[in-house]
Formats: C-alpha cells, structure tokens, sequence
C-alpha cells in the first residue's frame, strides 16, 4: 500500500468533517474521491500531503502511513512529504511568473541550481504532462497569459518537476471545457504507469473513466470503497446506488 | 414638458460637470499660482549659492531634503514591512501581540504629527543626546511612518490570493520562501505605492521636524547637522521673512513641487519595471 488511512477523524473547530475513515491508496492506480458536495472529500485529499497544517482549527486524530510511515509522526518533514505527493488544484494557480519559472520554482526549492538541469526538468516536466509543444516556444512569457487549460496542464507539469512519488488533484477539470478535460484524463491515465494518483471529481463519467478504484463520501464518512468497475455496476450500499444513478437527495 | 426623471438626469449630469470644474480650477490655479510666483523670483544663485539674508539661497535644503527622504525610508521602510509579513504570515490570528500592535499602529496613525516632534525631540534629541539633526528628524519621521507603511502593507499582502500560497507549499517551499518568492513580489505594487506615498509624508512634514531637524540654514555636513527642509524653510521664511520671505517661499514651493513631480515619476518607472520583471 502506498497510503494507508486508518480511523482517522478530523475537526475543524468543533465540527467533524471526516469520521473514522479508512483508505488504501494501491501504487501506480488511480483513486477517486466521489461524493456531493461539502462530504469532506478534499478535505481527506488535503490531510494526505498535510496542507490542512496551515488551517489553525484543523485538528486529527488516528493514523496517516506514507510507505509505512505515519505522516503526522515526529520524524516526518513536511516540506519532503509535499515534494513527495505532489498537489493540483481545482482552481488553476499558476504564479504569476513565467512559464520557466513556474516549472523551475519547485526544483529550485528543492536545492536545484544549475541552468543546464533546470533546463533538462522545465523541458521533460512540460513533456511529462504533454503540453510541450503547445508551449516550448513561450517559456519566457507570462504563465498567466496561457488559456486555462493550459494553465492546469502547466500546473501538472509544475508538480511533476519535483519528481513526487503522488499526485493528488482536487477537482483538476472542473473549470475546463470538455476539449481540455479529455487531454487531461488521457494524461492521468498516462502518468499512472509512474505515478501513484488520487482524484477528487463531481463528474461520475471522469471517475468511471480513468479510476481503478473509487470511494463513495457522505457527510464525512466513506460509505463503500471499492473497485471502480464494481461500484459503478453493482454498487454495494443503497446510497451509493442512488448516488452514481442520479437518484440522490 | 421633459418628465421629472429627466430634470433629475439633467441637474445631475451638470452637478458632476460643475464638481470635476471647480475641483480641476483649484488644483490647477494653485498649481499655476505657485510655480508662477516660483519662476518670477528665480535666480541661479538662489539654487547654487550659499544662503545669506542678502542671498536666501535653497540648495541646501534641497540637499537636506533628498538625505532625509532616503534615510527615513531606509529606517521606516523595512522596518514596516518586516511588520506586516510577521502580522499577516506568521502570526497566529489571536494572537496577543497582534492585538497589542494592531492597537497601537491604528492608534499612532491619529495622532498630529507635532506630538511625534515632541516625543522625537526629547527621546532622541535629549536623551539618546543627538540634539537637533538629521537623524534625529529621520528617526522621528520614521516612527511617524510605521504605522502608515505597516497598514497598507498587510492589505498589499492580505490581497495576494492564497492559491498563490498554496501552490507553493504543495511543492513543498518553506514559509520562509513562500513569503519572499511568491507573496511579496506579488504585494509589490502595492507596497511600492505605500512608500511612495510616505515619501510624500516626508517632504510635506512641518510640525514634527522644527522640533527635531532644527531650523539651522546651512548646508549639513554630517547626519548630526541641524538643517531645513523645504516645507522647513517654507514655514520660517513664510512666517519670518516678510514681503521678500514669502517671494523666498513661493520659489521653495516651486522648487517642492518640482521634486515631488520628479520622485513621483522616478517611483512609477521603478514600480513599472518591478511588475515587469515579476511578470515576465
Ligand atoms: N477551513 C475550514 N474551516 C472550517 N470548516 C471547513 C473548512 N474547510 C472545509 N470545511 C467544512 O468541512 C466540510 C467538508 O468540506 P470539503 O471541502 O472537504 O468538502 P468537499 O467534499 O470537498 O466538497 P466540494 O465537493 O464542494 O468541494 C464542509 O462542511 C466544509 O464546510
Ligand atoms: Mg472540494
């Protein structure tokens, strides 16, 4: 197991968001967090590089293991863990620098200085997340000045310069037109084969697509987790039937 | 017989026409008035002679000014900033220190200025003993700017979005990184218009300054010098001078708006090029 969630709970102030969840995020697979809104889905994906630290009221109990380490434990260093597990956001956020920049600022963090490999990283980073061509022409220009399908793609291509281990995208497509959305899928598919990926989407057809395993949430709770293929046909749980078929609510 | 709605349109429309005239014929005529006055009284040995009562000579204190502008903002300026980043990044947001300086800075930013010349002039002139000078003027305008520069400098970084942060973290950058690659270059702008308007500040100072400053007309030669700036000399020469010291004081006033205008386009062509280098 890559990432192994066990009983954890999780507070922002006094209101529970998550309860007793426990997850298995399998190597070079794809997970997908599906649910409606406010369920806790991102907030799960945001405890598994810990980004929730930088919400004050944000408070966990039980177990996080990143390849058997617990991720909350005294010896894990933070800034490691982000470099490994890599983050996509819903909202594209590129920073407002060029496109070279925004590739090279991850590595540079990391202690990477010289030209000749930030070059080698920009170019195989772009090439990674199949957006190259469309930009290689353009990396002294404004990262902001790209379309936003391009600005995600360029945000992938971003968190795969630190080489991680993971990525965890929250959302990745929700504000891109089907054109976008469909490079992006074909992308994640691709990356699998190196990456291990976890997906938070609302679109039922993106996860049936491109996850190999997806976890039903319902106010803060998992409700069935399981092969996709299975809980897209036979779908274990009552709720969850009547989630994936539309009858929710 | 037009409708009511379009009597209203029409008093309003000239009610606006009538607002921007009145205000741009003031600010122009006061402008005109000034820099007229100014032009009439020019001689060069106004500018570069030495001052005497026969020959009521400037230089020095444009000199004086220009030191106290950049000193002032060499002690106010990362001192401030400084200020916000640790109010607005590091912080925890109940904080009792926040509290406290939150407090103090909105409370600074009230006070008349002739109280910071008071304080000025008994802190560092008497008991840290650097009598009336630059530096103790520098130091009394410093403080008088910290609230100000602080203020506006939490709102510059308070308007950065925090995906910007975000992202950053998710790479796995340090606070420390974060704040200084990705979150003050992108407050820039605005904390760029914060010391230009203190700059500002600087120039137009009066009250606190005849306290602290002094009012010795001579070029300084040492940061311990008592000397006038413009506004300084303005004020003596306008209220000691008679008929001649008001034409002194027009000239001084030229000369004033002369160099606002300069460091106001200095400043802009600096923060235009800041910006572009961030963003290109
Ligand atoms: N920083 C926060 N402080 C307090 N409550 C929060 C915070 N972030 C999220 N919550 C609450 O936690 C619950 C779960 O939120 P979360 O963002 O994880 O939902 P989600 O499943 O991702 O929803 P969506 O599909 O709309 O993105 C919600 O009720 C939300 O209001
Ligand atoms: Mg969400």
């Amino acid at each position: 197991m890559k990432i192994k969630v066990e009983e954890m709970n999780l507070y922002y102030d006094t209101f529970q968001a998550l309860i007793n969840v426990n997850l298995d995020v399998s190597e070079n697979e794809i997970t997908a967090f599906i649910g409606p809104s406010g369920c806790g889905k991102s907030t799960l994906l945001k405890s598994l590089n810990r980004m929730n630290d930088l919400v004050e009221s944000c408070r966990i109990t039980g177990k996080i293991l990143f390849d058997g380490e617990d991720i909350y434990g005294k010896k894990m260093n933070v800034n490691v863990l982000r470099k490994r597990m890599g983050m996509v956001f819903q909202k594209p956020n590129p920073f407002p620098m060029s496109v070279y920049d925004n590739i090279a600022y991850g590595p540079r963090t990391h202690g990477i200085k010289k030209k000749r490999d930030l070059d080698q990283i920009v170019e195989e980073s772009l090439k990674n997340a199949a957006i190259w061509e469309e930009l290689k022409d353009r990396l002294k220009k404004s990262a902001l000045a790209i379309s936003g399908g391009q600005q995600q793609r360029l945000c992938i291509a971003r968190a795969l310069a630190v080489k991680p281990e993971v990525i965890l995208l929250d959302e990745p497509t929700s504000a891109l037109d089907p054109i976008s959305t469909t490079k992006i899928e074909d992308l994640l598919v691709e990356l699998k084969d190196k990456y291990t990926i976890v997906i938070v989407t609302h679109n039922m057809g993106q996860a049936a697509r491109i996850s190999d395993k997806t976890a039903f949430f319902l106010h803060g709770e998992i409700v069935e987790f399981g092969k996709t293929i299975e809980l897209f046909s036979r779908p274990k749980d009552k709720k969850t039937e009547d989630y994936i078929t539309g009858r929710f609510g | 017989m037009p409708s009511r709605r379009n009597i209203v349109s029409f008093v309003l429309r000239y009610a606006v026409y009538a607002a921007m005239g009145v205000t741009a014929l003031s600010l122009i005529g006061i402008l005109g008035y000034i820099l007229i006055h100014g032009i009439l009284a020019f001689k060069p040995s106004l500018i570069l002679g030495e001052y005497s009562s026969s020959n009521p000579a400037i230089g020095f204190s444009v000199f004086t000014t220009c030191v106290m502008i950049v000193l002032t903002l060499l002690i106010a300026a990362p001192l401030s900033i400084f200020c916000a980043v640790y109010l607005t990044e590091y912080a925890k947001r109940k904080n009792k220190i926040v509290t406290w300086i939150r407090l103090a800075t909105e409370t600074l930013a009230g006070i008349p200025s002739i109280v910071f010349g008071l304080f000025g002039a008994i802190f560092f002139g008497t008991v840290m003993r650097l009598g009336y000078s630059i530096m103790t003027g520098c130091l009394t305008v410093a403080i008088m700017l910290l609230p100000v520069i602080i203020r506006q400098t939490e709102e510059a970084i308070k308007s950065v979005p925090d995906m910007f942060r975000e992202g950053s973290y998710g790479l796995g950058a340090s606070k420390l990184r974060t704040v200084f690659r990705i979150v003050l270059p992108s407050a820039m702008p605005g904390i760029l218009s914060a010391v230009i308007l203190s700059m500002g500040r600087i120039i137009g100072e009066t009250a606190a300054l005849i306290f602290t400053l002094g009012t010795v007309a001579k070029f300084p030669t040492s940061l311990l010098d008592s000397s006038r700036s413009l506004a300084v000399h303005m004020y003596i020469s306008t209220r000691d001078g008679g008929a001649a010291g008001r034409e002194v004081a027009f000239f001084t006033g030229a000369v004033l708006i002369a160099v606002i205008l300069l460091m106001n386009i200095g400043a802009s062509y600096l923060g235009g090029k800041v910006g572009k280098d961030f963003e290109n």
